[in-house]
């Protein structure tokens, strides 16, 4: 399978940044933070995201999807990291929807269709600690009646402030540190015993904890089989990896672009400042970074859609990459830009703000280093 | 005792009686740090006790002449008050650009009239000062400044435009660097010049940072009448007091490096992380990150003590300033990045009280300046190349 994108994903992806430059650049997204928008996104832009097929962009034609992979999604997402487009296309249209493709087909077919056409957004909450560390669930899914009883608390949810669905993922057997006794739930965000509060992170985009408190839930709303959500977890977190290591790329190859532009205009001692060879060999620099980063997170979405065995190694290796290199790039944007590059009227913040936040976002580039060893066995 | 094991007791000593147990916490807030002036407000009694105490000894400028309001230290007693201080964790009583920047240009280059005026009132905290030296055009290529300053009898008139003036809007004065022979070379018609921020003509329009604060101004000149008995040193031969105020700066800016975020890292990181059966932070890769960092520093504080050691043995070269800023203000960079990284989501909240209103976020973002400001990283690699190592071209 060539590295690339083929014909349909290219056309794609030039829907995609017509639309997304067009309707959603920075000023979009800047305009939503100064007003402190309550609901952080513009519905208006989700509907037409719906209306071109974006949202159900996984969803099963059956169920009136596109049926559509992970590269395509990656293709979205690299178009949203270049203008920072808040959008609930990760959590919903990436995240929830693999997640529910996991589930019986009464489930999908009650879900899926209403994600297709917009209606309904999605959530997973998984995170409870500082560190992303799935497998350190403790949040507590105890059996009573035909069902369940969650209990627990968890942090950066993203969208979890506008879910019409959480996803979570909670221990009903087995000990903090196991993958085995993990289960997947659907729940109600409007339950009794929930509260969500939205925090607002250094990246102006949303997020919510989560805090469960004895919430009934029935048999009904577990998706796959009790105390073998691992496996499904891992592949719904899979995907958001490589799905959030696009958005990286795309991310860092917008500042570099922007960087490289302020080289050829910005003139200090009588030259442009892109003639100094220090700065050259740097940009240089970054520019193989990216370009090695770009072919590692495409390898892990087309590896994904093979669904191959080696999918996870590279999946490991995309996120940790991606996330050292948007770090860099973000970096060498703001130095490159001087004293401009501090200033919040300059959009390169912006940048760095996120691209720290993505760096977290189901595991930093030291989680996935160390997955990988662990893959490999050392 | 020798003469210094007796003043290191009596520091010691004194300070333990007199630096408030409040003020031997690291800072965290903006409010944890006194910046004098006009217009100050204390935050609290023991930051008010603890300047006014160490004001009284002239340890606000320990190693100043006495009569300027210093504490007439030599090399070696100002160490030992700055290790002693170090031992307790004692915040500085006075920040201020007055102490770490004009003051020492002062001393060499001012004359005497100027001397008695101001030193002793940086001493003191009663004017807060500000620096104009960057323009839009003229950054790392300082000496290409425009702000003109015409005579007019015994005035200069001053026009133009400074840019990224830290607490412009809240300074009392500014030293600021104007063209006083715009025919000159460009290094050579630039004159350093004093004038208060209130004179006619002087405005200032905050801009905001990537962290949410705004601690830095563009300032604007029109007509302001400036009398030619503030200039500094010699009329046209600013650059050199200018250059002698920047090694000041750059020394002051790597001094970042060592300054620390109250606790050691790892303990940081493993309150957050939580740690293994054998007590190591929990987390192989960030645990690396931080030792490696940490060889750093140590290292860094070596080199920072050696500076100062043959600075006083009359060996060190001018230029080892933008080495060690160009060092430190990498390193702090990377305290902050493996700071994130240690906090993770935690770390990441920018408005709550949770998170002191995104206190750690906002700091991590501000250290990205430490190697902007008071010079580049590249300029003072530049710089090392060319006047340290001799480079050709360079
Ligand atoms: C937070 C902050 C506070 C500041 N406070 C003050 C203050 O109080 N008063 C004041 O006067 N100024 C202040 N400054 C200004 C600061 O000194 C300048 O921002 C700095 O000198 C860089 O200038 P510039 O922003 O114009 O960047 P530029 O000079 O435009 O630099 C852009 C990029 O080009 C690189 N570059 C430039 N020349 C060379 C070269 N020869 N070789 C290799 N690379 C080069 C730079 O390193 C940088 O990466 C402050 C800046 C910041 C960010």
């Amino acid at each position: 399978m060539p590295l690339l994108l083929n014909e349909e994903q290219t056309m794609l992806r030039d829907s995609a940044r017509g639309f997304i430059g067009d309707k959603a650049p920075i000023a979009h997204f800047r305009q939503l933070r100064d007003s402190k928008d309550a609901t952080g996104f513009s519905r208006d832009h989700w509907k037409t995201f719906a209306e071109m097929g974006f949202a159900g962009l996984l969803v099963p034609e059956a169920h009136g999807g596109s049926g559509l992979g992970a590269v395509e999604a990656g293709v979205i997402m690299e178009e949203i990291g270049r203008t920072l487009m808040p959008s609930p296309f990760f959590a919903t249209s990436v995240l929830s929807v693999t997640a529910l493709r996991g589930g019986s087909e009464a489930q999908q077919a009650a879900w899926l269709p209403k994600i297709v056409d917009g209606s309904l957004l999605a959530a997973l909450a998984v995170d409870e600690g500082n560190k992303h560390r799935p497998h350190h669930i403790a949040m507590k899914a105890e059996r009573a009646g035909n069902g369940f009883k969650l209990s627990g608390d968890k942090a950066f949810v993203v969208d979890g402030h506008v879910a019409d669905l959480l996803i979570v993922a909670a221990r009903s057997g087995g000990t903090p540190g196991e993958r085995e006794g993990l289960t997947l739930f659907a729940v109600d965000p409007k339950a009794t015993g929930i509260t969500i509060e939205r925090t607002v992170m250094v990246d102006a985009h949303n997020a919510a904890r989560v805090a469960f408190d004895n919430v009934a839930v029935d048999a009904d709303s577990v998706l796959g089989e009790v105390d073998q959500g691992g496996a499904l977890l891992d592949r719904v977190l899979n995907i958001g990896r490589a799905a959030a290591a696009a958005e990286m790329v795309g991310l860092s190859d917008e500042v570099f672009g922007r960087t490289v532009t302020y080289l050829k205009e910005r003139k200090q001692f009588g030259k442009l400042i892109g003639e100094f060879q220090a700065l050259q060999h740097r940009a240089a620099h970054l520019y193989t970074e990216i370009e090695v980063t770009r072919a590692a997170a495409m390898k892990a979405l087309q590896l994904l859609d093979a669904e191959a065995p080696n999918a996870a190694a590279a999946v490991a290796v995309a996120k940790a990459k991606a996330g050292t290199t948007a770090t860099l790039a973000v970096q060498e944007g703001v130095q490159m830009h001087g004293g401009m590059g501090m200033t919040d009227q300059f959009d390169i913040g912006l940048f760095m703000k996120r691209a720290r936040v993505c760096q977290e976002l189901l595991g930093d580039s030291n989680y996935h280093a160390d997955q990988l060893a662990k893959l490999k066995k050392y | 005792m020798s003469d210094l094991d007796q003043f290191r007791s009596d520091t010691r000593a004194w300070l333990e009686a007199n630096c408030p147990p409040e003020m031997r916490k690291p800072v965290t807030a903006d409010e944890d740090v006194f910046w004098g002036g006009r217009n100050t407000k204390f935050a609290s009694e023991p930051q008010r006790l603890w300047f006014e105490r160490m004001r009284d000894k002239g340890w606000t400028v320990p190693d100043w002449p006495k009569q300027y309001g210093g504490g007439g230290l030599d090399g070696a007693e100002a160490k030992i008050l700055r290790e002693e201080m170090a031992r307790i964790g004692a915040r500085p009583p006075l920040s201020s650009f007055g102490i770490w920047m004009l003051g020492p240009a002062l001393l060499k280059y001012g004359n005497d009239e100027q001397k008695k005026e101001h030193l002793p009132k940086i001493a003191a905290g009663l004017i807060r000062w500000c620096q104009g030296y960057s323009e839009p055009n003229a950054g790392s290529d300082l000496a290409s400044l425009q702000t003109r300053a015409e005579s007019d009898g015994d005035h200069y008139v001053i026009n133009g435009q400074k840019i990224w003036t830290s607490y412009a809007n809240y300074a009392d004065w500014i030293f600021c660097l104007v063209r006083t022979d715009p025919a000159a070379k460009k290094h050579d018609g630039i004159s350093f010049i004093l004038f208060d921020m209130t004179s006619p003509g002087v405005s200032t329009k905050p801009i905001l940072l990537i962290s949410g604060k705004s601690p830095f101004c563009e300032t604007f000149f029109d007509n302001v009448r400036v009398p030619k008995s503030h200039v500094v040193g010699t009329v046209n031969r600013g650059w050199d007091v200018a250059k002698y105020l920047l090694q000041h700066e750059r020394a002051m800016i790597s001094g970042m490096g060592e300054r620390g975020v109250g606790r050691p890292l790892g303990q940081i990181a493993a309150d957050s992380v939580g740690v293994d059966a054998q007590g190591r932070l929990d987390d192989a890769m960030l645990r690396g990150q931080i030792a490696s960092f940490e060889v750093d520093e140590a290292a860094l504080a070596c080199a920072a003590e050696r500076a100062v050691d043959l600075a006083k043995a009359g060996q060190g070269h001018p230029a080892f300033s933008s080495a060690m800023k160009y060092y430190g203000t990498e390193l702090n960079k990377r305290r902050y990045e493996i700071l994130m990284s240690a906090g993770g989501i935690g770390a990441l909240e920018w408005e709550s009280p949770r998170s002191h209103e995104g206190a750690r976020p906002r700091a991590w973002l501000r250290t990205k300046a430490n190697s902007i400001e008071g010079g580049t990283s590249e300029v003072m690699l530049g710089i090392v190349a060319k006047r340290i190592l001799d480079l050709p071209g360079a």
